[in-house]
């Protein structure tokens, strides 16, 4: 099982891990902002991750922590 | 220690290398090229690194590089290429670098002539780059005092990591007279933990050169920080001549090559019954203000004799106060003043007195 | 749990001033991931240019110098021929490489200084607002070329890797890109390639990497990677440019 640890604070909404996940699993959120005021990105369903890191690696602000 | 014959171009890269500078980074520009030359031979005879840059730009910011590697490195050059050095000069103050800058001054402005002249006065001492910040400026009026100078500098430099700059002249740099190496009053210099060597050393803190505040507070702390040194050296490092000074009723006030001239102008106004002395500035940052303003009280007039149209005069009536009066007399472009010239001067001035 | 992916310690990237969705945040990563694999976190110097990135020195957890705008190749010679065995870079945007710096840069490899350049290009000028850069695309809108750029006024954008790769003392040039994760690990690569030419001492080592201006070229970060992979590579091919064995 993988896991995904999301520093929520720090990230910028910007949408670029959402566009290479293989899974489709990451989205910027609909309903949350975050201290800065921008849609951070949530996971919708955690046990669909493969632990790629594809998101991790696309991450401008290291915002992303892949476990397995 | 012998004396030797050495042009002072030469002697100033010799000074500099008996000094412990290992680094030089120049470019060739007329009537300084021997400095490079000399360095590009002597150099790696001391292991050193001699590199000739694409500009004058490229050098300064490669001795901005070296500085804040922790090396004493040096570079020269002449009035239009020490324009160019501006910019990096104003970071390097800003980044509290040391290191020596010499300008072997030639005519201008633009790109002038290449006979010696004193216009860089205003750009050495007021600035020239952007920005809150002083240099310390030595002005040798020989080539043994252009090698103390030199030496002196580099303690100087790294004491207060302040850089500092040789304001010679194209007849300094050019003439050839005996010089002896002798080392410079010993400083009890601080460790250079700020240097950027690589952070194997977690002891110390990260190191940044770098000249950028963008909090408004932080810079003007910087700059209250550097105005704070700046005071120390002018109360520690003045430096000038008095010659001649406790009959006279006129004070020469002129530095380099053209006190050397009024030194015998003064021979022959002495020789006339017109009492003349000399003060010779050798820091011009710091000026010797407080010791012309001592003169003022004792003699009647001053005549400021300079290779330019008025720069360094300014200087000496501000220090003056109005309590006497200041005559200027002045040749540039290259054209080298003579003893009559000045005499005259002082003839005139005698009669108005 | 085994870690996968974390981001690397020298890399301080909790506070960062960029856009988002803006690549130099991915260039700052690579560029930290290497100098940590190869263990020299003790040795690297980094010199900042003037730009969006001026503030590297606080991102990146080494020595650092900040530069005069283009005198970043000039600045990392000083500091590399006081402390040879140091892994000293430079992090340039295009126009502190490329107009300001075009001098340094091209002496800099021509000296064959063992030094590694970082070229962040996106064809424009961000931090002063959007404004034409030396590799600005011909009919690219920006600031200063508000109808497009002119080929016939200000001539034809620079192709730095393939201009360097013709002198002999640049021994190691490679364009890449950050666009998608395939090009990220290829840039990851160049990026160590780049560094070992340096700790080998054959030379002068630069990776161009092609990046993103969302805020700039007026697009959102995810169209801007499309913007990239449409225009910028047609003109600026990715690759191997120069490598001396």
């Amino acid at each position: 099982m993988a896991k995904v640890e999301i520093k929520t604070d720090i990230c910028k909404g910007c949408g670029l891990c959402t566009s290479v996940c293989p899974k489709k699993i990451m989205v910027l959120s609909r309903d949350k902002i975050n201290a800065k005021g921008y849609s951070p990105v949530e996971i919708t369903d955690m046990e669909e991750c493969i632990g790629c890191a594809n998101c991790a690696k696309m991450c401008p602000d290291s915002v992303l922590s892949v476990y397995k | 220690m012998t004396k030797v014959l050495m042009k002072g171009n030469e002697a100033i890269a010799e000074a500099a290398i008996k000094a412990g500078c290992r680094y030089f980074f120049g470019y060739p520009i007329t009537p300084q090229n021997q400095i490079p030359e000399y360095m590009s031979k002597r150099m790696p005879e001391v292991d050193g690194t001699f590199l000739q840059a694409e500009s004058e730009v490229a050098a300064i910011n490669m001795v901005y590089g070296a500085s804040g590697a922790g090396a004493r490195v040096m570079t020269s050059s002449s009035s239009p290429g020490i324009s160019l050095k501006q910019e990096g000069i104003s970071y390097i103050a800003c980044a509290k670098l040391p290191c020596v800058i010499v300008n072997i001054v030639r005519s201008g402005p633009g790109l002038g002539g290449i006979l010696p002249s004193q216009a860089d006065y205003f750009q050495a001492v007021k600035g020239g780059g952007h920005g809150d910040y002083r240099l310390i400026v030595y002005a040798p009026a020989s080539v043994q005092e252009a090698a103390d100078l030199v030496m002196e500098s580099f303690e100087a430099s790294d004491f207060y990591r302040v850089p500092a700059m040789i304001l010679g002249d194209g007849m300094i740099g050019q003439m050839m007279e005996p010089v002896e190496f002798k080392a410079p009053k010993k400083r009890d210099l601080p460790k250079k933990d700020w240097a950027a060597t690589g952070w194997d050393d977690k002891s110390r803190k990260k190191a940044v050169i770098n000249s950028l505040f963008i909090e408004a507070e932080k810079m003007q702390d910087v700059c209250i920080e550097l105005d704070k040194t700046y005071q120390k050296i002018k109360e520690n490092e003045t430096l000038f001549e008095e010659y001649m000074m406790d009959d006279a009723e006129v004070c020469i006030v002129a530095y380099g090559t053209t006190s050397r001239i009024a030194k015998n102008a003064i021979v022959t106004a002495r020789e006339n019954g017109i009492k003349t002395g000399l003060i010779r500035p050798i820091t011009l940052w710091p000026f010797p203000s407080d010791i012309i303003k001592k003169a003022a009280s004792k003699v009647d007039a001053f005549l400021t004799v300079e290779m330019s149209m008025g720069q360094m005069v300014e200087d000496v009536k501000l220090a003056v106060n109005g309590e006497k009066p200041v005559s200027f007399f002045g040749t540039t472009g290259g054209v080298i003043p003579t003893p009559q010239n000045i005499f005259d001067e002082l003839k005139k001035i005698k009669e108005g007195i | 749990m085994e870690t996968v992916f974390e981001k690397p310690k020298m890399f301080n990237s909790e506070k960062m001033h960029y856009c988002p969705g803006c690549t130099h945040g991915i260039a700052h990563r690579l560029v930290a991931e290497i100098i940590e694999e190869l263990g020299m976190q003790d040795r690297a110097v980094g010199v900042a240019p003037v730009g969006c990135s001026v503030f590297a020195y606080k991102y990146l957890e080494c020595d650092m110098y900040e530069a005069a705008h283009g005198r970043a190749p000039a600045v990392a010679t000083g500091a590399k021929r006081v402390h040879p065995d140091n892994l000293v870079f430079t992090y340039q945007g295009d126009g502190d490489l490329a107009s300001i710096g075009a001098a340094e840069i091209v002496h800099a490899a021509a000296r064959g200084e063992n030094i590694t350049a970082i070229f962040i290009n996106n064809a424009i000028y961000g931090m002063t607002g959007g404004q034409m850069a030396p590799t600005t695309l011909v009919g690219q809108m920006t600031t200063t070329s508000p109808y497009g750029r002119k080929s016939e006024q200000s001539g034809y954008p620079i192709r730095v890797s393939e201009m360097l790769a013709t002198l002999e003392g640049a021994a190691y040039i490679e364009r890449a890109s950050l666009h998608d994760i395939p090009n990220i690990n290829k840039a990851k690569k160049a990026i160590r390639k780049a560094f070992q030419t340096q700790i080998d001492k054959k030379g002068f080592s630069m990776v161009e990497l092609l990046s993103t201006c969302p805020t700039n070229w007026g697009k959102t970060p995810l169209d801007s990677l499309e913007w990239l992979k449409k225009n910028m590579i047609p003109y600026y091919p990715l690759g191997v440019f120069k490598e001396v064995e």
